[in-house]
């Protein structure tokens, strides 16, 4: 992976204080844009990219010369349409695309952190993000936008900046992890860990990392971000360039290679240590608790329209969760919005072509935005 | 739009606060929107029609008015309105009541099983009726519990809601409600619109 020369990085010198107590100063933020700025700054969207996703959002992605995570909905004339909008994304703290990451050197050991990174939140993420807005000079959001994780930052983000954003489109995520999510990342952080390469986090030569492991955590989490009933359309039980069953323990089925696959394209292009960092920060997250356990009072001090989306097959972050974000909203009655999209791709409809989806997303924001 | 929605448009003052129940298309919010600048919301229950509002730039809320009432906190819209649906909840009166906590006033239009023509249609041919707003078959109705402008109005009384205003509605032709003329419009009218509160 060469990544040096195609990534923009923003340094932040300003020291930010982490919710684990630590202090983190002169670090960077790796970011991408996509559109232009206006001259009255009101035309900027910052997208939250989620567990797996990076600051290359459309377009081809120069690290793995494929397709950006969220082509489908960002770029001209698209949902997010790049034409119209400044659209900012950077890669998450905890990350390993650049910015501040257990990839990096320690400054003062100068050894790369491994574990020895501090514990990251979904907190201290949005608030080093922050500094992006601040870099460019815009004093307000038109929208903050995100899926899963993703959305999980869009909420803490308008919490903490009650009136730095107009529009907030939480998509597909929740205001608490939940006990089945935390199992699961839990699941994927055990996989690592039971890699003999992982050697607790020092991992430093290209030889030697958790490639087993790590692939093994990605297939078990592509299991959840689809739904039984697109595995069954998709693969059911459909054979992998055979005639029958060749009792062994070879891919027989196309699920099981599908998977294989999966976990193996994501070993090149992800660091285990981050996997483990980023899914601590996700099962951290609880933005009710921040509030004394009333999440309407996350949201009283801003006066911003919110939209929020999910997907009746998404059983990693059902409507229902969703909806318990509208429901802490209409309490204080803020302005919200609430659709559940029909689609059968579960977890991961968010991400893909669900025509329902790109049009509500493209005409909640181009309706709002006439109306800025 | 229908006349219906110009009476209810017409009992709602500028720059108020008001949640359409069962908004559909979003016609009615749009209208109020534009024209009086009412800060609006709609619930609504069709995936196809949230859809619809959202094209509009409307701010709406899929959801059912049985379940999704609730989560709304007292006294918090100056006006709610449910027009023609009453009679298609499993439980009406809990509706109302929620549509009397939710808002300061209630605009509720009802279809009217006690008009002429439901009557004669009823007596002559002996099978459901079926007219221009109650378009459907007695097997695939969403109608569970149909009743006449002067069911409604005694129904509102022995509840001791207030009805500021009570309007009948038979195509073009509007007029008011009164105790005097309730059984001549219970007749003629097929459409009934009540402005109340509790």
């Amino acid at each position: 992976m060469n990544t040096e020369k195609n990534i923009k990085t923003l340094l932040v010198k300003k020291p930010l204080k982490l919710d684990c107590g630590k202090t983190i100063n002169n670090f960077p933020i790796a970011y991408e844009t996509y559109g232009s700025l206006n001259e009255k700054k009101d035309n900027a969207i910052l997208v939250f990219h989620a567990l797996t996703g990076d600051q290359f959002i459309t377009g081809l992605n120069p690290i793995t010369n494929k397709d950006g995570w969220w082509s489908y909905a960002v770029g001209p004339n698209k949902s997010i349409d790049t034409n119209k909008y400044f659209v900012i994304c950077s890669n998450v703290i905890g990350g390993c695309l650049g910015s501040f990451g257990p990839s990096h050197k320690d400054p003062e050991t100068q050894k790369v952190f491994g574990t020895n990174f501090p514990v990251i939140t979904i907190n201290d993420m949005v608030n080093a993000q922050y500094n992006l807005i601040e870099h460019f000079g815009i004093d307000k959001l038109f929208s903050i936008v995100g899926g899963s994780m993703g959305g999980m930052q869009v909420l803490q983000f308008i919490s903490n900046f009650p009136d730095k954003a107009k529009t907030v489109i939480p998509i597909a995520c929740t205001s608490s992890h939940s006990a089945q999510n935390i199992a699961f990342n839990e699941l994927g952080r055990q996989a690592i860990a039971a890699d003999s390469n992982w050697n607790e986090g020092n991992y430093n030569s290209k030889d030697t990392i958790p490639d087993k492991g790590l692939a093994v955590a990605r297939m078990a989490a592509h299991i959840t971000y689809l739904s039984k009933k697109g595995l069954q359309e998709k693969f059911g039980r459909k054979l992998q360039e055979r005639e029958d069953l060749k009792f062994g323990f070879d891919a027989d089925f196309q699920i099981e290679s599908y998977l294989r696959y999966q976990g193996s394209v994501f070993v090149d292009r992800f660091d285990a240590n981050s996997y483990l960092y980023i899914t601590r920060a996700m099962d951290y997250f609880d933005l009710g608790k921040q509030f004394n356990g009333n999440l309407s009072d996350a949201f009283k001090e801003t006066r911003a329209k919110f939209f929020i989306i999910s997907f009746t097959s998404d059983w990693l972050y059902p409507t229902q969760e969703n909806k318990d974000i509208v429901i802490a909203l209409n309490a204080i009655g803020a302005d919200v919005g609430f659709v559940e999209i029909e689609s059968d791709k579960g977890h991961d409809s968010f991400l893909l072509d669900v025509p329902d989806f790109l049009s509500a997303l493209k005409n909640f924001l181009d309706k709002s935005y006439i109306e800025n | 739009m229908k006349n219906e929605f110009k009476v209810i448009a017409e009992l709602i003052e500028k720059d108020k606060k008001v949640l359409d129940v069962g908004c559909a298309d979003g016609t009615l919010m749009k209208f109020l929107k534009d024209n009086k600048n009412i800060n609006i919301r709609g619930l609504e229950i069709s995936k196809d029609k949230v859809q619809k509002c959202i094209a509009k730039g409307l701010t709406v809320i899929e959801g059912n008015a049985e379940k999704d009432l609730m989560q709304f906190p007292d006294k918090s819209f100056d006006y709610v309105v449910l027009s023609q649906t009453l009679q298609a909840f499993l439980n009406p009166e809990k509706v109302i009541n929620e549509l009397l906590r939710v808002g300061k006033k209630a605009i509720v239009t009802i279809p009217n099983f006690g008009y002429w023509k439901i009557r004669l249609h009823l007596l002559t041919k002996g099978t459901m009726p079926i007219t221009k707003t109650l378009p459907d078959e007695w097997y695939n109705t969403p109608n569970l519990h149909m009743c006449t402008i002067k069911d409604f109005v005694h129904f509102v009384k022995s509840r001791n809601i207030k009805i500021f205003k009570s309007i009948a509605l038979n195509n073009e032709n509007v007029s008011s409600i009164n105790d005097t003329n309730l059984g001549v419009k219970n007749l003629y009218a097929d459409l009934g619109i009540f402005l109340i509160e509790k």
